[in-house]
């Protein structure tokens, strides 16, 4: 048949609804940050060019710069997200594991059993964790939060990587046990590099609601020494809902620590999904 | 397998499955069933006292109760249903564009895509409400650039506009969650399925209805559970875009928002932990239900394909 299969026009065609789409995904992104930079005036006058020598203007930042302390909210912000994460792949990864590669009795509702947190919200349970925090005498921790992250993660990544190790090949594991490694060595040493790639998938989406989620830190560690990032921008805007020039500034440096994070984090991350694919 | 006939206890499942087990038994199943109790109950004279189905009589049946939590619910399933429309097709379509083999810049696209999924709630929820308003003018600026300025109207603040938009706003966030598991999914379909479907001629749009789309349902199946999920959890942007009034005059009230004015309170009403329990065990039931659809209707008629 045709062996027309990357036309010229199919391809112009694809580049056309990826580039609109990147501009819909970015656009207000970069409208934001652009207009961080300019004074008061040039934001209302002229909201779509970028700043000029003219209408240049730090105003914004040099008002919530004054205000707080960002940088000790993002070290929190990292602590948290970077244990729980630790903690969900884990543990994630050796729960799903179990589930996937050995039959024993009540294996069906255990995997049950872990899915059930997929489908609630940990966050309909606050008032218990709340009381069970107060009674344990963690309430404004990070431990408090990793805590909680590491159990709001676990379902999803146990259910995800426990559908990814059911493929891999049972010759190998078979192989690996009589070469007389233990279990353990072939969960470490065999099954995981081969699940890397799902474990990134895993890692994402374990990572971006915990960065993101403002509901535990303001109930379970408000206080300042334990603040993040989010529940510390979340503060800023609340005071500034009329200066212009710290809201946008507060939200470019909401959103700059994290685009910078994941622009170094994401070659590894589609590196890792690309390679993974059997190919 | 010819194992022995006796095996010994196998410690090592219990290792594996310790960690785990233990955290989401602690912090998340325990508090869980501790508050799904305390919507049986409900506090009289500073004490809580069993009162069996009474607070789902109440929110079924009370006007004070029911006409927020029908609205609510109502507006929660538009919110899904336009999730599924809107989110889940581009996600799709995205995917298969950036899945062709040789397409120049795929990383970028990838990369730039994924971008809003990254964001706060917050800064998500700030930043379309600043584009959005007609104070700052980004919005009907650029609308007249296309030459559809009349058409321009404060979406978020008119009721019938209100939900739709921010639904959107929602889908431009999530679309990469899709796009990435669907993406992940078009990779790992071996060559020799693609070769072999283009030897017998079939390419382009066929090769993907025919060949590539049979093969992902099971994501697909995965990103429809994940979407419903997380719509019927929904709250944050809703509670930093519109506050937890969720306003215009309630029009963008969703579960969420609704369990957190009746758990927290909210201007004069007082919080009732025990009708916020009743919200929550009717969210976990309809949470359930779906969960209970996806696992019996379309898991067990998805083959899953092994290579």
């Amino acid at each position: 048949m045709s062996t027309a299969t990357r036309s010229l026009p199919r391809t112009i065609g694809a580049h056309a609804i990826l580039l609109t789409y990147t501009a819909i995904a970015l656009f207000p992104v970069v409208i934001v940050i652009v207009n961080s930079f300019k004074s008061r005036a040039a934001i209302f006058g002229a909201p779509l060019t970028p700043p000029t020598p003219k209408t240049f203007d730090l105003i914004g930042y040099t008002t919530v710069i004054g205000q707080g302390d960002f940088i000790h909210y993002f070290q929190n912000s990292l602590v948290v997200t970077v244990a729980s994460l630790f903690f969900v792949l884990l543990f994630g990864a050796m729960a799903a594991f179990a589930l996937s590669e050995y039959r024993f009795r009540g294996n069906s509702l255990m995997g049950l059993y872990l899915a059930l947190g997929i489908m609630i919200p940990i966050r309909l349970a606050t008032v218990a964790i709340l009381q069970l925090m107060v009674a344990s005498g963690l309430v404004n921790t990070l431990t408090a939060l990793i805590l909680v992250y590491t159990a709001q993660g676990l379902p999803l990544a146990v259910f995800i990587l426990s559908e990814f190790m059911k493929q891999v090949s049972d010759d190998l594991k078979n192989a690996g046990r009589i070469d007389g490694l233990s279990e353990y060595t072939i969960f470490f040493r065999l099954v995981l590099p081969l699940v890397r790639p799902s474990m990134a998938t895993v890692a994402v989406f374990t990572m971006i609601p915990i960065w993101n989620d403002l509901w535990f830190p303001l109930i379970l560690a408000p206080s300042e020494e334990t603040k993040t990032v989010t529940l510390g921008a979340q503060l800023f805007l609340g005071q500034f809902v009329t200066n212009w020039n710290a809201i946008l500034a507060a939200l470019s440096l909401a959103i700059m620590p994290v685009l910078i994070l994941y622009v170094i984090f994401s070659r590894q991350l589609i590196r890792g999904i690309t390679s993974g694919a059997v190919k | 397998m010819a194992a022995a006939p006796k095996r010994p206890f196998r410690w090592h499942i219990g290792v594996f499955l310790a960690p785990a087990v233990l955290v989401y038994t602690a912090i998340m199943i325990l508090p869980l069933a501790g508050t799904l109790q305390l919507s049986l109950f409900r506090n009289i004279n500073q004490s809580q006292v069993f009162v069996g189905l009474e607070n789902f009589r109440m929110l079924f049946g009370d006007p004070n109760w029911s006409v927020n939590f029908w609205n609510a619910l109502r507006n929660n399933v538009w919110f899904f249903i336009i999730h599924m429309l809107v989110q889940n097709p581009i996600g799709v379509l995205l995917a298969a564009l950036l899945s062709s083999p040789r397409l120049r810049f795929s990383a970028f696209y990838r990369t730039a895509i994924f971008v809003p999924t990254i964001l706060s709630f917050v800064i998500v929820g700030f930043a379309w409400k600043l584009i959005l308003s007609p104070l700052w003018g980004v919005a009907p600026n650029l609308m007249d650039l296309v030459g559809l300025k009349s058409l321009f109207t404060p979406w978020l603040g008119k009721e019938q506009y209100a939900l739709t938009t921010l639904s959107l706003i929602s889908v431009w966030q999530f679309v990469g969650i899709p796009m990435m598991l669907i993406y992940a999914a078009l990779l790992s379909i071996p060559d020799e399925v693609i070769e072999a479907a283009e030897c017998d001629g079939i390419t382009g749009m066929s090769q993907f209805w025919k060949i590539k789309l049979p093969l992902i349902l099971p994501s697909i199946g995965i990103i429809s559970i994940l979407t419903f999920v997380g719509n019927f959890n929904a709250f944050d942007l809703i509670y930093t875009a519109q506050g937890a009034l969720a306003g215009p005059n309630y029009s963008t009230d969703i579960l969420g928002t609704f369990l957190y004015r009746a758990f927290f309170g909210f201007q004069l009403q007082v919080g009732d932990p025990n009708m916020g329990a009743a919200i929550a065990t009717m969210m976990f039931l309809i949470i359930l239900g779906g969960v209970c659809v996806y696992l019996f209707l379309v898991q067990t008629r998805l083959r899953r394909y092994q290579f």
